[in-house]
């Protein structure tokens, strides 16, 4: 059973600060990697690039393209940083794996959803 | 079709209720499919209400029922290709999760059903309905009934959460030693909500829904007999026996609430409270205590002091302190200030109560501004008590609640002498 882990990081602040990527950080993310990777049920993963990359389009009633870039100070919120999916027997499985995730801890959080079959 | 022999039917109907869980329990584990399950155990079901009443019920009819309704379920999967083929492939995970049984005693898996309804996945609010459903084995309208939803409403909630169960595939699992710490406590959770809400009905005219009570207790006993190591679940089975004991003393002639203080001792269930704290001492035994187990120990002392004024209030003070430790909540925090109030005087306890002033969850909480009129209608402080009593009024959710407040805010107002 293929299931998405959706990583939203913790809201940011008013100022639209994302902290600072620490040394610390970086290697509980590397080692979750390898420790998932390892595991053998990793089907896809990647990681987004900052939110002030992002681009939004939009098709209106005229068939015009829409295209609005969403800053991320508007509001505080979560932003989704990225995502594994993975191929586990069961809805606990996935769960234990959001729970090691790095991104579920410091007010972020991990959506896990069942792909669905089409 | 014979005609019904009422005597079989009633005997199939008490068959059906004893088995329903355990039937449906074991075809979920092996079919991996709730709605399966139920089907097919509904069709076994009503196969044993044509052929009981014509040829007897069998020797196991436990095992009668299993058969049948496993040949139903072949039956459907040959109809119902793709389905099968879904199914086959959650059947090959969950051998190879477990290895078959042998023997001819059927595996009791409630056990793994208890924890799929009870699953931290599901809406809490759904947790009851489902494990009433799956393993009371209450029908769809019944779950609605006991919680006083419309029967759309409650149907809705219903499939949604088995959809879930089956889309998500929450898993029919017992939840490993490790994790079990973990996972045991939401299934207790759902156990004694459907208790709460069965013993005070939060809103409406009825104080009481007893059966709602009485299907709780039966499913702790199932839990019970399934864990019989673990202390929480002798603990929360003591706890609601040794309050379900004094049922028939917590109403009055007039379906009026009365308080433990001014219950009738003997109209208590004496026999249920024995079963109770035969229960006590286990869940306190070989390690620290749970909340479940400090609850019943509180509910025990209680139960067997003759009066209030007897009452081991030292003791249940202790326990509350020890209580405190594992739930640092405020209503854990009035309770004891309650019964401080009744070791060491009405000024002890107001000043304890006063200190939760600014508790939010107290805010809406009738009990707390109850408890506080109560101490200073004793201490003789009549206009402030009857202001506290008012403000209870405005928050209790039953007709009964607030009538037991009106009554003691009348009393309070009433003049001691003439005009």
């Amino acid at each position: 059973m293929k299931y998405m882990l959706l990583i939203n990081s913790a809201p940011i602040d008013d100022a639209g600060q994302i902290p600072e990527d620490d040394p610390c950080e970086i290697q509980k993310w590397i080692e979750f990697d390898k420790a998932i990777t390892d595991a053998g049920v990793v089907v896809d993963s990647a990681s987004l690039a900052d939110l002030t990359t992002a681009t939004t389009v939009r098709v209106n009633e005229a068939g015009e393209r829409v295209i609005t870039t969403d800053g991320p100070f508007a509001e505080t919120r979560e932003i989704l940083g990225g995502y594994y999916v993975v191929d586990v027997p069961d809805l606990d499985a996935a769960l234990d794996w959001a729970a090691r995730c790095p991104g579920a801890r410091d007010g972020g959080s991990i959506v896990v959803r069942p792909v669905g079959d089409l | 079709m014979p005609a019904m022999d009422d005597g079989a039917a009633v005997t199939a109907e008490a068959v059906f209720r004893e088995e329903h869980g355990r039937l449906l329990a074991a075809l979920a584990r092996r079919f991996g499919d709730l709605d399966l399950a139920e089907e097919v155990a509904a069709d076994a079901i009503e196969a044993a209400l044509v052929h009981w009443p014509a040829r007897g019920v069998p020797p196991n009819p436990g095992a009668w029922l299993m058969t049948t309704a496993r040949r139903k379920a072949v039956d459907r999967l040959r109809r119902d290709k793709a389905y099968a083929a879904r199914l086959a492939l959650l059947q090959v995970e969950a051998d190879r999760a477990a290895p078959p049984a042998t023997g001819d005693e059927l595996p009791d898996e409630r056990l793994q059903l208890f924890f799929t309804c009870a699953h931290p996945a599901l809406p809490a609010e759904d947790r009851g309905a489902l494990t009433l459903r799956c393993l009371a084995g209450l029908t769809t309208p019944e779950v609605a009934r006991a919680y006083l939803v419309p029967q759309e409403t409650m149907a809705k909630r219903i499939v949604r959460a088995k959809k879930k169960i089956r889309e998500a595939r929450i898993p029919f699992r017992v939840p490993g030693p490790d994790e079990l710490p973990g996972r045991l406590p939401g299934v207790l959770q759902v156990l004694y909500s459907i208790f709460t809400e069965g013993y005070t009905a939060s809103s409406g005219p009825d104080l009481q829904r007893r059966d709602l009570a009485d299907e709780a207790i039966r499913l702790a006993r199932i839990l019970h007999r399934l864990l019989p190591a673990e202390r929480e679940v002798t603990g929360l089975l003591g706890l609601m026996l040794l309050i379900h004991a004094r049922r028939d003393a917590r109403t009055g002639p007039a379906g009026e609430l009365v308080l433990l203080d001014d219950q009738d001792r003997g109209r208590w269930d004496r026999p249920m409270i024995e079963e109770g704290l035969r229960l006590v001492p286990a869940a306190l035994a070989g390690g620290p205590p749970g909340p479940y187990g400090v609850q019943a120990a509180i509910a025990a002392l209680h139960d067997e002091a003759a009066d209030v004024a007897t009452t081991d209030w030292p003791q249940i003070v202790a326990l509350y302190d020890v209580l405190l430790t594992l739930v640092p909540s405020p209503i854990v925090r009035l309770n004891r200030a309650a019964a401080i109030a009744m070791r060491d005087g009405p000024e002890a306890g107001l000043a304890l109560l006063d200190e939760l002033a600014a508790e939010p969850r107290l805010r809406r909480h009738h009990p707390y501004p109850a408890a506080r009129a109560d101490l200073l209608q004793r201490l003789g402080r009549r206009t402030e008590a009857a202001a506290a009593y008012r403000q209870a009024l405005t928050l209790a959710g039953t007709a009964p609640e607030r009538a037991l407040i009106q009554r003691r805010l009348t009393e309070l107002e009433e003049p001691d002498e003439g005009p």
